[in-house]
């Protein structure tokens, strides 16, 4: 199923949600829809289920028009954030749901049913769980019976919103793999949501970057790592220094700056703003820098280190410990920096940079 | 508690665990446990065949059999009427949605006679309702449905509000998640929301049912009173104790008793069976 997103555009009151998504998910295709909380993830992923409608804008899936059509002829799975299993039904309820609902003509016998779900409990392997009632479950099991209670109905679409965001790390690296040997064995086309970058880029076929209602950048892993379309991009990557740049002829200048490692950017000349992580940046001890070193802090491996300039800019930088660079960079020593790897877009510092989400994502549990 | 080993207990949130059970306990057995057995003691003094004469006369045997059809008449509307109420209250936004939910406690907050006296006024046969039932050949005051319409009317809120607060609690997303599944609006209500209101809605029927059992100031403005046809157990057990027929009196109300005691253990266990899927292991 292709899924054709276009123009896309929702409002509760007075905020906007989404504010105009065009996005294409190819038949067979993983998508990782990626952004900070309240970028309108689970909004988008809604509105293609059926739970939501928008103000504006098309949704067509394989020449269908979605938009005329209730959430319930869609076939899609939906595996929700918090599972949303039916408390009062035993696993095996759960999972034959889909089956169990459907109009008495199109209903598979008694037998079939029961047939399929011992299958996908295998599948899931938790063929064990069958009898029990989801409060007897861990967050893993949820998980794994809210999946399989979506593929039971084969579907041609799933969507997942943040599959993975209340269960502890193993076990969500076990889930991931497994994410992506059942997307395989299905051949259906999938979504999911996440605000983990790590889960999405392993994942996902491609990511598309959210940021506000909007669509960012849509591109693999080493593309939006090492080329942001946007500086939104730039800062949810983890590139949270911003320094005042001038370009000339393509070349980043600034005081206290070394841009040899840097390329050259087919930039216009003037004023820019230069996006860099702070595990980039390499301090070099130099009489004549206009860097001092306000603090250096240890982690073992890795020195944190703060610097001021003269006008009063703050940059912190990472590096390792034992890196031949750090020796002798102690409080009070001047430097100048060179970064290694940096993204550099015109104009002054953009007013609306988000708050670094990548480093430390908002909990998910606001309705 | 002595020495080095005395463990350490929690802190609870009333002083004296032994004082606040106490004071229950006494109010429970003052309030309520003794004139139960002082009940049950009367009617034991009778002796068996006495007492099995009393309630098999003809009599009593048709206000039993009155109050049971109208009361559970006037739960089955209720039970229908409390989840549909509460569902309105809690899933639409509508102007006037805060009075019609206060509205909801009126039957409670009024005097039942009052209660009696007005729906008599209404439905008699020159009453603003009544006129025009009496045209259409059908007759409330003073029959049966008399007796259910008042039964009814005082014992509207008990599933409204038993079930209300179970509903708002209730996970708008197992319905999205149906919805995803391919349930329709009927089965979505009748396999995700009703089972999840189940214990709630049994527990609220029941007392509908008993209060409606009980129920006796709305009920005889209404019910006209005539021995056999509209004369409901607790009036005809007044009656005896009017005519200084104590024991009489004695044995209609512990058939009552009984009645109330055997719904409320079935109700109970049925909670239980409905509640199932909560209890963790
Ligand atoms: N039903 C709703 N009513 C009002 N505001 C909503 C509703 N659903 C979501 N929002 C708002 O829309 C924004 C995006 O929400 P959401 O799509 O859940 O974002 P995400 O999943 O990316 O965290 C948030 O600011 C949220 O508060
Ligand atoms: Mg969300």
């Amino acid at each position: 199923m292709t899924i054709t997103i276009t123009g896309m555009r929702k409002r509760f009151g007075p905020t906007e949600v989404l504010r105009g998504i065009d996005l294409t998910v190819e038949k067979g295709e993983l998508v990782a829809l990626l952004g900070p909380s309240g970028s309108g993830k689970t909004t988008l992923l809604k509105i293609i289920a059926g739970l939501d409608w928008p103000d504006m804008g098309g949704l067509d899936v394989d020449g269908v028009n979605w938009l005329n059509l209730p959430a319930q002829d869609r076939r899609i799975g939906f595996v929700f954030q918090h599972y949303a299993l039916f408390p009062h039904m035993k696993v095996r309820d759960n999972i034959a749901f889909g089956l169990t609902v459907r109009p008495r003509s199109q209903r598979p016998g008694r037998g079939v049913i029961a047939a399929r779900v011992d299958e996908l409990l295998h599948l899931l392997q938790i063929a064990h769980l069958g009898d029990r009632y989801p409060a007897q479950l861990s967050g893993g099991q949820r998980q794994r019976v809210a999946l399989g209670r979506a593929l039971a109905i084969e579907p041609t679409v799933l969507l997942l919103d943040e599959p993975f965001g209340a269960l502890d790390a193993a076990i969500r690296r076990d889930l991931r793999n497994w994410l992506r040997e059942v997307h395989g064995a299905t051949g259906s086309t999938s979504i999911f949501v996440t605000h983990d970058q790590e889960e999405a880029f392993e994942l996902a076929d491609r990511v598309v970057i959210m940021g506000q209602g909007q669509i960012e950048q849509i591109g693999s892993a080493d593309q939006i790592h090492d080329r942001p379309a946007t500086p939104f991009v730039a800062n949810f990557m983890g590139a949270t220094v911003e320094i005042p740049v001038t370009m000339r002829a393509g070349r980043i200048e600034a005081a206290g700056i070394d841009a040899t490692r840097l390329e050259r950017r087919v930039l216009p000349d003037g004023p820019a703003t230069l996006f860099l992580r702070p595990d980039d940046i390499t301090p070099i001890a130099d009489t004549q820098g206009c860097w001092t070193i306000e603090t250096v802090a240890s982690t073992g491996a890795t020195l944190r280190i703060a610097l001021k300039d003269g006008a009063g800019n703050r940059v912190e930088t990472v590096l390792p410990r034992r890196a031949p660079e750090a020796a002798g960079l102690t409080p009070g020593t001047r430097t100048h920096l060179r970064p290694e790897a940096g993204s550099v877009f015109p104009g002054p510092r953009p007013a609306t940079t988000p708050a670094p989400a990548a480093q430390a994502p908002a909990k998910e549990n606001i309705r | 508690m002595i020495g080095a080993a005395a463990p350490i207990r929690a802190r609870r949130v009333l002083p004296g665990f032994t004082l606040s059970l106490g004071t229950t306990l006494l109010y429970l057995v003052l309030v309520v446990l003794i004139p139960v057995l002082a009940l049950i003691l009367k009617g034991a003094e009778i002796g068996p065949e006495r007492f099995w004469q009393i309630v098999t006369s003809p009599r009593t045997l048709a206000a039993f059999r009155i109050t049971l059809t109208a009361a559970a008449i006037a739960t089955v509307f209720n039970a229908v009427y409390g989840v549909l109420m509460a569902w309105v209250l809690v899933r639409y936004e509508f102007p006037g949605k805060r009075i019609l939910d206060a509205l909801m406690d009126v039957p409670f907050a009024l005097p039942t006679a009052v209660a009696g006296l007005s729906l008599t006024a209404l439905f008699s046969a020159n009453g603003w309702f009544g006129q025009y039932l009496d045209a259409a050949g059908i007759q409330v005051v003073y029959t049966i449905w008399g007796i259910v319409l008042a039964m009814t009317f005082t014992s509207i809120p008990f599933v409204v509000r038993t079930v209300q607060p179970v509903l708002e609690d209730l996970d708008t997303t197992l319905e999205q998640a149906a919805m995803t599944l391919g349930a329709r609006p009927w089965t979505i209500f009748a396999r995700v929301v009703f089972p999840a209101i189940l214990p709630a809605f049994l527990a609220g029927s029941t007392v509908a049912f008993a209060r409606s059992l009980g129920e006796f100031g709305a009920v005889v403005f209404i019910a006209g009173n005539l021995p056999m046809k509209t004369e409901i157990a607790s009036l005809l057990a007044y009656i005896r104790l009017e005519e200084y027929d104590y024991i009489g009196a004695a044995a209609i109300a512990l058939v009552l008793l009984v009645f109330a005691l055997v719904l409320l253990l079935v109700s109970n266990l049925l909670q239980i069976w409905a509640a199932r899927y909560r209890e963790v292991k």
